[in-house]
Formats: structure tokens, sequence, C-alpha cells
């Protein structure tokens, strides 16, 4: 057990010169318990079988197989879908990315002095911001109906609360020189917020915007599980009549689509910054 | 306005053209997406559903809300959701750790990252949800391959963020343990594991804010969590159940946004 002594209490070590000194005790001495303590925690209530997963492990990569090789002669049915998906994600993020504007303007602690207005304001967003985007796709199937429109509001209302924190974070870093200058010189408080601050985070504005945008793709796959438009809708299809060398296709068009945006977005994100 | 105000002024880049473009560039996208994103009205009943969503999160089911004991419950669910998300990140984290290092331009050759890196982009393009019903086959519906499903799919962004980790390594400290002695297990342990270690942690906990959010996706596919009770109190039109169940979610998420933010705070200045 001296290694276990070692390791709580650590001996000194003891210098060329004569002196010795103390080393520290590692971290590790409580925060190793402490994940220890919630892995085995969180394997009790998620009722962890290793057992079936090493048996029947080979079952995941049943359905890849099956998926290979892919239906070429599906392609047309899967352009529509692909590039509704694109547009939800095109529309939703213009949206929430304009709407956000507005709000991160008046939670920005430099513009607006007002504490108690800010707190309540940045309160009620980020009550907004913890629900995930599917479940206002959810909730918005049930208002509008199945289809693109619920799945676009839902992006929409996602990349708002998203973009607004990200917006006034970068808002809050911009020099302030500009803006006072304008300010002081009879501007009002918006106007100088548009000619000095504008210009200084758009590049920003436009590659948070790009970024969203990449995010919202990929989500927007996923919406259609629940009715809310785009290529999910399809998929949940093909899943449903186990069609998987149509699920296969489906999946390979939104692999190449998500890369191209990705390229696309990293370059212009590149030159932007 | 004074004579030289004036003069600079009109030394101002004109750049209306360009707003106009940009102006009718959008509009023309919002025009071409219009047959695809229609928009039928709102739902027969729409309104009344989403005054009674509103309702119900300001008069939530209190019973579902503070019983500690019941499986059902808020409270348990909560619990769930939380631990699904936990090992589903760690049990991500792991495995991306070998496809990380393998990807990295520093540590293999830059050929070899092409492939590693395409199988990352291919990892990442699938929804999760098609993982969690290829995870169904294998252990059935329930909370564990929730934790599957969240795993495999954190993998890809995890393993892209510890990529850019990896190759900022700082190669001096590895030279230096090597011109001292050290072997290639001391190396790693004094020279590679400090340097990445607090960033790995952090990128992992960031990852897991995230899963506690898209913990929800699960409850599609009978994966726990509490996306489940979330999709049958609206089709069941239990509006203060839902309310109850909002509330669970939106408070859990605050928790781990909170402490994740301050953990992670703490992991960059150092301890």
């Amino acid at each position: 057990m001296n290694w276990l002594k070692e390791l709580i209490h650590p001996s000194p070590i003891l210098l060329g010169n004569g002196k010795s000194i103390q080393p520290k005790r590692s971290p590790s001495v409580i925060i190793v318990p402490i994940v220890i303590f919630l892995v085995l925690g969180s394997a009790i209530i998620t009722e962890v079988d290793l057992v079936a997963l090493f048996k029947r492990g080979y079952q995941f990569f049943v359905m890849i197989v099956r998926m290979i090789p892919p239906n070429w002669s599906y392609y047309k049915n899967v352009i529509t879908p692909l590039i509704a998906t694109i547009m939800m994600s095109v529309i939703g993020t213009l949206l929430g990315a304009i709407l956000s504007l507005p709000l991160a303007f008046l939670s920005a602690n430099n513009i607006i002095k007002n504490k108690w207005f800010l707190n309540i304001n940045r309160g009620a967003f980020s009550i907004f911001r913890t629900l995930p985007v599917l479940v206002y796709a959810l909730v918005f199937r049930f208002i509008f109906g199945p289809g693109a429109f619920a799945g676009t509001l839902a992006i929409g209302l996602f990349t708002w609360t998203i973009m607004t924190k990200m917006l006034y974070e970068l808002i809050e870093t911009v020099d302030m020189g500009p803006f006072e200058a304008i300010e002081s010189s009879g501007a009002s408080r918006l106007k100088a917020f548009r000619v000095a601050i504008i210009p200084q985070i758009l590049g920003q504005y436009i590659s948070m915007m790009l970024y969203n945008f990449e995010m919202n793709v990929r989500s927007a796959a996923i919406l259609g599980y629940v009715g809310a438009g785009g290529i999910g809708m399809l998929m949940n299809e093909k899943l449903a009549l186990r069609e998987y060398d149509k699920l296969g296709l489906i999946l390979l068009f939104l692999l190449l689509t998500v890369y191209i945006i990705e390229s696309v977005s990293r370059l212009i994100r590149e030159r932007l910054n | 306005m004074s004579e030289a105000v004036r003069k600079k002024l009109k030394e101002a880049p004109k750049t209306w053209i360009l707003n106009w473009i940009v102006v009718f560039g959008l509009a023309y996208v919002v025009y071409l997406s219009l047959p695809y994103i229609e928009f039928n009205g709102i739902f027969e009943q729409g309104s009344i559903i989403a005054r009674n969503i509103i309702l119900g999160i300001f008069k939530p089911n209190l019973s579902l809300l503070i019983d500690f004991s019941s499986k059902d419950a808020v409270p348990y669910l909560m619990l769930e959701t939380v631990a699904i998300a936990f090992l589903g990140t760690l049990f991500g984290a792991i495995l991306a750790i070998p496809l990380a290092f393998l990807s990295s331009r520093n540590i293999v050759p830059k050929k070899a990252t092409y492939i590693t890196t395409f199988l990352i982009a291919v990892i990442r393009t699938f929804p999760a949800f098609v993982y969690g019903l290829m995870f169904i086959r294998v252990t059935g519906p329930g909370p564990f391959t929730g934790v599957l499903t969240l795993g495999v799919s954190s993998i890809g962004m995890i393993a892209k963020l510890y990529v850019e980790f990896i190759e900022d390594l700082d190669k001096g400290i590895i030279e230096a343990l090597d011109a001292s002695g050290c072997n290639t297990i001391q190396k790693i342990r004094y020279g590679v594991i400090p340097q990445l270690m607090g960033n790995f942690v952090s990128t992992t906990l960031y990852r897991f804010e995230i899963n506690v959010k898209n913990a929800t996706i699960l409850g599609l596919i009978g994966a726990g969590g509490i996306g489940g009770p979330i999709m049958f109190a609206l089709g069941g039109y239990r509006w203060n159940d839902l309310g109850a169940l909002l509330i669970g979610l939106v408070v859990i998420v605050l928790i781990i946004e909170s402490i994740s933010v301050r953990l992670r705070k703490k992991l960059a200045v150092g301890e």
C-alpha cells in the first residue's frame, strides 16, 4: 500500500542544494473516484449490458451491409427532398440570423446599460435556448401541420436563440471608440450601432451564419423524422419499409451535400477571418 | 458640417450597389424556396393547440414534476437523461481518441489522414436516429441503446476538435524529454498527456452539454431519456404533463450548462 500513501501524501523531494520540496497532491486523488462513481451510477441507471453488446454487436452492421450497393436508380426521388432540406436550412438560418441582430443589440452590456432590462432579456432567452430544435419541430408540427414549414420555423427559432448569444458576446468585444465618437456627435444609439458596430462585426456575423447553416443542414435531416419536412421524411419512410438500398443512396447524397456545404463554408469563413 | 468633414464623408466607400445586390440575392433565394416550404395555413385547431401548450407550461402537472419515487416522473427522467448523456459522451470521447490521433498530420503521413478524415465525415453525416435504429437491433429499446447512439454520434465532432489540439502539440517539450533520456511511455506521460488533457476534457464537457440536449432525439426511437415522454404527451394532448416535462428539460439543461461552463472556465485558466 506504499504507492497509495505516496499518492495521498507525497513524500518530500530532496534537491541537490540541500533544500527539500513538498510536491503538491495530485488532483486525480479526488477526480478519479468521482468519475468512477459517476460512471458506475450512470451505468446502473442506463442498464448497461455489455454481454448483449458483444454477443449481438454484429447486428449493428447488418443495416449498413444491406445499404450496399445503394439503389442508384432511385436518385430522382431524392433530389427534391434534398433541395427542400437545404432550402429549409437556408431560410431558417436567414430568418434566425436577421432576427438575432436586434435582439443581440438589446442584450449586449456595452450598449444597453440598464442591468435589469439586460438580465431579464438574457434570462428569458437562455430558457428558449435550452430547448433542442427537435422539440420546436414537434410543437410546430402540431400547430402548422406536417411539412417543411414547421421545420423551417423550428430551425429559424433555434438559430435565432443561438445566434443571439453568439452575437451579443461578439458585440461585447468590439472597439467602442467609434461608437462613442458617433454618439457624442449627436447620433442616436441605434444609428451609432449601425455605423460603428455593424461594420466591425459584419465579417464574423456572416461567418457565424455559415456555421449555423452547416449545423442546420444536419439537424434538418433529423427534423423530417418527426414529420417536419425535408429528406428525413423520406428516410423515415424507407426505414419503415426496410428499403435499405434506397436509404443507402439517401445517406450518400446527404453525405455529399454536407461535405460540399462544409467545404465551401469553410473556404468562405477562412477568407472572412 | 465643416468642409473637412464633408470631404471625408465623400471618401466613404460606396456600398449601396453591393447592398442592393445582397438584398436582391436574398430575395431571390427566398423566392426559390417558396415551392419547397409551402405555408398551408395553421393546422386545424393549431391555434388552440398553441394556446394549450403555453397554458400547460404555466400550469404543469405538479404530481409528475415533483414525484421522486416513480420511474415515469420528471426527476427520474432528468436523471436518466443526464446519465445517458454522460456515459454516451464518455464512450464517444474514448472512441474519438485513436481516431483523432490517426487523422493528425503531425502523427501520421498526410495522405493517410485523408482516409481517417473522410471516415470522421462519414460518421458525422449519419443522423443520430439512424444510429439509434441500428443499435436497437443490438440491445433493444432502452436507455443503453441511447448511450451507444449518443456515443457514436458524438465521435465525429469530438474527434474533429481533438485533431486540432493534437496538431497544435508543442514538439519542443517532447524533444526536451527525449534529450533528458525519457522512454516513449514517459514521453507520453509527461510530454503529451499534460498538453492535451485540459483541452480534451473541456471539449468533452462541451459535447456533454450538447448531448444532454440531444438526448431528446433518442425519444424518437424509444431509447430512453425525457424525449419519449415529451412526444407521447404531445401526441396524447396531455398539455399539463407536457408542461412539466418541458420544465424538467429546461431545468436540467440549465444546470448542466452552468456546471460545465464553470468547469471549462477553470480548465482554461488552470486550477
